[in-house]
């Protein structure tokens, strides 16, 4: 939102144009067409007309530079790596990432040389999906959650005060 | 079931005398040890020769026996297109592991010879395109080698690994 953003001071007018900012773009998250492992099976299959992400306006796009989340869905190398950080940059903001299933958040059981122990190591994720591989429920449960995330951005309020220290 | 001495072997040992030996049976193939010297001349006549056709290298790759001494070992799998018989060679190599080429013979050990180097570091003399295949370019060290920590060396994508000089 460039110079407006966490401008304003908390009132009927600001937060009424946040709730509809957030609410516009927790209805269109567009993730990338990204899968590195098997659970991109089971991204496909949340995506397909079973459980049909379509209807909370999860749309996979093919370019990151038209998509606002990275669902990480695998096991990412040390090769990968710069990858999965490149797509990132791609993306415009806002953006968000989900890490999906147990490689993409831990590493998982590949303690190896040769897997990042974690995508959080390469890009700040928003939620963590575990499973191996989680089925696509408990993917759209962290999409939801995601959701929720979203909706309770600042994004032309002043972020409140804890927060602001945080950061 | 061990398998039984194919005949064909009798007719590579009068060729090749004393340079080669019987590596004994498997479950699966008969074996033959070599030394790196001969293998490249002991290849093309297992290719060449009509009787034996092996014209076919369906596996090449390296044993790490650390500790002893010779410590390497290259291996190659052969198949007959045209017979249906397999014959394994052995080849053990020392410490530096140098063997020449086979890529003169069969165009498919190239990969194979690219594999063996970036898992083992065996040097194949006169490999045309001699680099690592799967590591990407400046890994270091050989990871499936004995004395390789299992988990790799520590780094910002693997804060489990071992300190690098510790193993």
């Amino acid at each position: 939102m460039g110079v407006l953003e966490n401008r304003f001071p908390d009132n009927v007018f600001f937060s009424t144009a946040d709730s509809i900012i957030n609410w516009s773009r927790k209805s269109s998250l567009w993730p990338e067409t990204f899968g590195i492992a098997c659970c991109a099976i089971e991204m496909i299959s949340a995506g397909c007309s079973r459980y049909d992400l379509d209807r909370f306006g999860i749309v996979f796009r093919a370019s990151p530079r038209q998509s606002d989340v990275m669902i990480i869905a695998g096991t990412v190398t040390k090769k990968f790596a710069p990858v999965v950080r490149r797509l990132y940059d791609q993306m415009p903001e806002p953006r968000w990432v989900v890490a999906m299933g147990t490689c993409a958040i831990s590493g998982g059981v590949y303690n190896t040389y040769a897997v990042v122990q974690g995508s959080d190591l390469i890009v700040p994720v928003d939620v963590h999906v575990p499973g191996c591989p989680p089925r696509p429920e408990a993917l759209m449960h962290g999409l939801l959650l995601l959701q929720e995330k979203i909706m309770g951005t600042h994004v032309l309020r002043k972020e409140p005060e804890h927060a602001a220290k945080r950061a | 079931m061990i398998v039984a001495r194919p005949e064909f072997c009798d007719r590579i040992f009068q060729h090749f005398g004393d340079r080669i030996a019987d590596g004994g049976a498997g479950i699966d193939m008969h074996s033959i040890e070599v030394g790196p010297e001969h293998v490249v001349e002991l290849c093309r006549y297992l290719k060449d020769t009509p009787a034996l056709s092996f014209d076919f290298l369906s596996d090449l790759c390296g044993v790490d026996f650390y500790p002893d001494s010779p410590r390497f070992q290259v291996v190659y799998h052969l198949y007959s297109l045209a017979h249906g018989h397999r014959l394994r060679l052995k080849c053990r190599l020392g410490d530096p592991p140098r063997a020449p080429t086979v890529t003169g013979v069969w165009a498919t050990a190239n990969w194979h010879e690219r594999e063996t180097f970036d898992m083992y570091g065996f040097v194949f003399d006169g490999h045309p395109n001699f680099k690592r295949i799967y590591m990407w370019d400046g890994f270091e060290g050989y990871p499936m080698r004995k004395d390789f920590p299992l988990r790799g060396y520590k780094d910002a994508y693997n804060p489990y690994g071992e300190e690098k000089g510790k193993a």
